[in-house]
């Protein structure tokens, strides 16, 4: 048999201590949303005060100056997860603080959000609390100074597709693809356009092009995208048959793994009755299962 | 100086959860050991190191005492620090010269309670005991100033606990690995386990010392040096106060060959080294150091006592043990040894 016994130290509330002069102004200015350091014999500046110089064991002076709020960050530790005696519920870091005027640095919380926001030379604020007692921990924790804000952006138009993508939207509707043959250089463009981009001039015969075709070139798609079923997915360039410029598309019915270039695929139409005048209509283009073409 | 040597060592076997065992039931096999060693029944002085915080307990030290016999009354003292400051009065109590021999010990228990926590207590009451500053956090301010390579931290805790496995009296710890941080920038193993234990040491003087052991460990020097308490008076990545006690010790005075360092934290092993000035081939914490085993008030001692033995046990000609106190290596004890 085991035999325990839970047992807790605690002096019913706390042990009474006296602050001293110097270290009674410190935790007064705090109270008042003020730092302060004292000033030693040989002129240093010591933050928090101390009674006496580390560095010759003399008594301090009687200088207080104020120092910060801002200081900059000389070192630091990051809490993953905090503890329940610790300042902040969440992970945070503590810092060695050398506040401006200061010759010593202040140990405290640094509330960053993300250890990706901490480094040497980050420049912090405290947060005060807006109840305070003269207690070090009437800075709630210092803050990262700003140096950066977030700008939204956000205005709404109307657009009409233009002529050409009109007229080839208007066949996608139909289940056809629209295409035109320039009359110089008799290059094949899909979709539809109303102007051969190599010559400059206007085009002016319609052509209508099978929903078949090859794939010249691909990427796999490892992040989401509303315009794709699944992750990942695979969009390539089909030469659909009979055009000389290809056409960007999601291929699908295959393992990403599995699609090349000169694979042979078709459209995969919507039914007929979810159709309208937009590319939703291709789900994507699937292998036909026909050899590779030569490229 | 009147010559002191250390002439026996004895520890329990570390035990990283609590066995029962209340503290003078820990400390009474210990001190039965070198009782045994030296054959001395009775000490010119008595000196123990512990902490009442890990007992939770006031003057939970004087129940300690259970375990020696003290009655009639003996001449008898108590540190609330690690023993090996224990053992720093034992040798000047000798320095005196009116007895010749010191039974020294200490103990702790730190499984019966939170060290992270019981650690923040040591701290100064208005800057930073309040803001719940816990030990591992601290020491993770000086992992982080002291920017040593994590490669070599895990060699160190890797070597530690490969020499602590082949150490009877410590703990049983397999090879590091994980790559979770408890504070950043330290991972859980590079930090000291919690154990259970107590060690014993006798101190005696000149000729009595060499009655006692065939090969006593003269102390040629030993010294503590403090620094500022609140750390951001002082360079984390340095310990002034760890070279200057070994200065003052004459560490440097000779080859090291081997030395006790109370490394708590992996980091802790780079920064001793550089304040110690040990050359390479020095052999540091062969018994695995405190990242092998960790009993608390009794750590500092067991490394004056593991440097003793190898001298003891006639493998090494001069030693450093070194205890440490306080936060973050305030305060530091260097005891030099010799055969």
């Amino acid at each position: 048999m085991t035999l325990e016994a839970r047992h807790v130290l605690e002096f019913p509330g706390g042990y009474t201590r006296t602050t001293g002069p110097v270290i009674g102004r410190f935790l007064t200015e705090l109270r008042d949303g003020r730092l302060v350091g004292v000033r030693t014999a040989g002129g240093r500046t010591l933050v928090p005060p101390l009674e006496y110089d580390p560095g010759t064991g003399d008594a301090v002076t009687g200088d207080f100056v104020e120092v910060g709020p801002a200081g900059t960050v000389e070192s630091w530790s990051w809490v993953h997860a905090p503890r329940a005696g610790h300042p902040l519920d969440r992970p945070f870091a503590w810092a060695l603080i050398r506040l401006d005027g200061a010759d010593t640095s202040l140990v405290h919380a640094v509330d960053a959000g993300d250890v990706k926001a901490m480094r040497p030379g980050l420049r912090v604020r405290p947060r005060w609390r807006a109840e305070r007692t003269g207690q070090i921990t009437d800075i709630e924790s210092f803050v990262p100074e700003v140096t950066r804000i977030v700008s939204p952006v956000r205005t709404e138009y109307v657009l009409k597709p233009g002529l050409a993508l009109a007229r080839f939207l208007e066949g996608v509707a139909a289940g056809v693809f629209v295409g035109c043959r320039c009359g110089s250089c008799h290059k094949v463009y899909v979709p539809y356009r109303l102007s051969c981009p190599e010559c400059g001039i206007a085009i002016t015969e319609e052509v209508e092009v099978p929903d078949t075709g090859t794939i010249t070139t691909f990427a796999i798609n490892n992040l989401p995208d509303p315009r794709a079923p699944e992750v990942p997915f695979v969009s390539a360039y089909v030469l659909l048959d009979g055009s000389d410029v290809p056409m960007i598309t999601l291929v699908g019915g295959i393992a990403a793994h599995e699609v090349r270039q000169g694979m042979r695929v078709r459209a995969v139409w919507v039914p007929e009755e979810e159709r309208t005048a937009s590319m939703a209509n291709i789900k994507w283009f699937a292998p036909t299962g026909e050899p590779d073409a030569e490229l | 100086m009147r010559e002191i040597a250390v002439v026996a060592f004895a520890q329990t076997r570390h035990s990283a959860t609590d066995q029962g065992q209340s503290e003078p039931e820990l400390i009474l096999p210990p001190l039965e050991e070198v009782r045994e060693k030296t054959g001395l029944r009775t000490f010119g002085f008595t000196c123990s190191g512990s902490c009442d915080y890990l007992a939770g307990a006031p003057f939970s030290f004087v129940s300690a005492l259970d375990a020696l016999g003290a009655w009639p009354p003996i001449s008898e003292s108590h540190v609330e620090m690690d023993a090996a400051w224990a053992l720093y009065e034992a040798w000047v109590r000798l320095q005196h010269g009116d007895v010749d021999s010191a039974l020294v010990y200490g103990f702790g228990k730190s499984s019966q309670g939170d060290l992270r926590e019981i650690m923040t207590l040591q701290l100064d009451p208005y800057y930073l005991a309040p803001l719940g500053l816990d030990q591992v956090s601290y020491a993770a301010l000086q992992a982080s100033a002291a920017k040593v390579d994590r490669a070599r931290l895990d060699e160190i805790v890797r070597r530690s606990r490969a020499d602590g496995r082949a150490n009877p009296y410590a703990l049983d710890l397999p090879d590091p690995g994980g790559d979770a941080f408890e504070v950043e920038p330290l991972r859980p193993y590079d930090i000291a386990p919690v154990t259970d234990g107590a060690a014993a040491v006798v101190l005696a003087a000149g000729d009595l010392a060499r009655e006692l052991c065939e090969r006593p460990a003269w102390i040629t020097g030993i010294a503590h040096r403090i620094e500022p308490h609140y750390l951001g008076m002082r360079d984390l990545a340095r310990s002034a106060s760890a070279a200057e006690a070994a200065r003052a010790a004459g560490a440097g005075k000779g080859h090291v060959d081997v030395a006790e360092l109370h490394t708590q934290f992996s980091h802790e092993e780079p920064i001793l080294r550089q304040a110690l000035e040990l050359p390479e081939s020095t052999i540091v914490n062969p018994s695995g150091g405190p990242l092998a085993a960790n009993p608390v008030m009794a750590t500092g001692l067991i490394r004056v006592g593991e440097a003793a033995q190898r001298i003891l046990d006639g493998v090494a000609g001069r030693t450093v043990g070194h205890a440490s106190s306080g936060p973050c290596l305030q305060h530091n004890l260097v005891t030099v040894m010799e055969a």
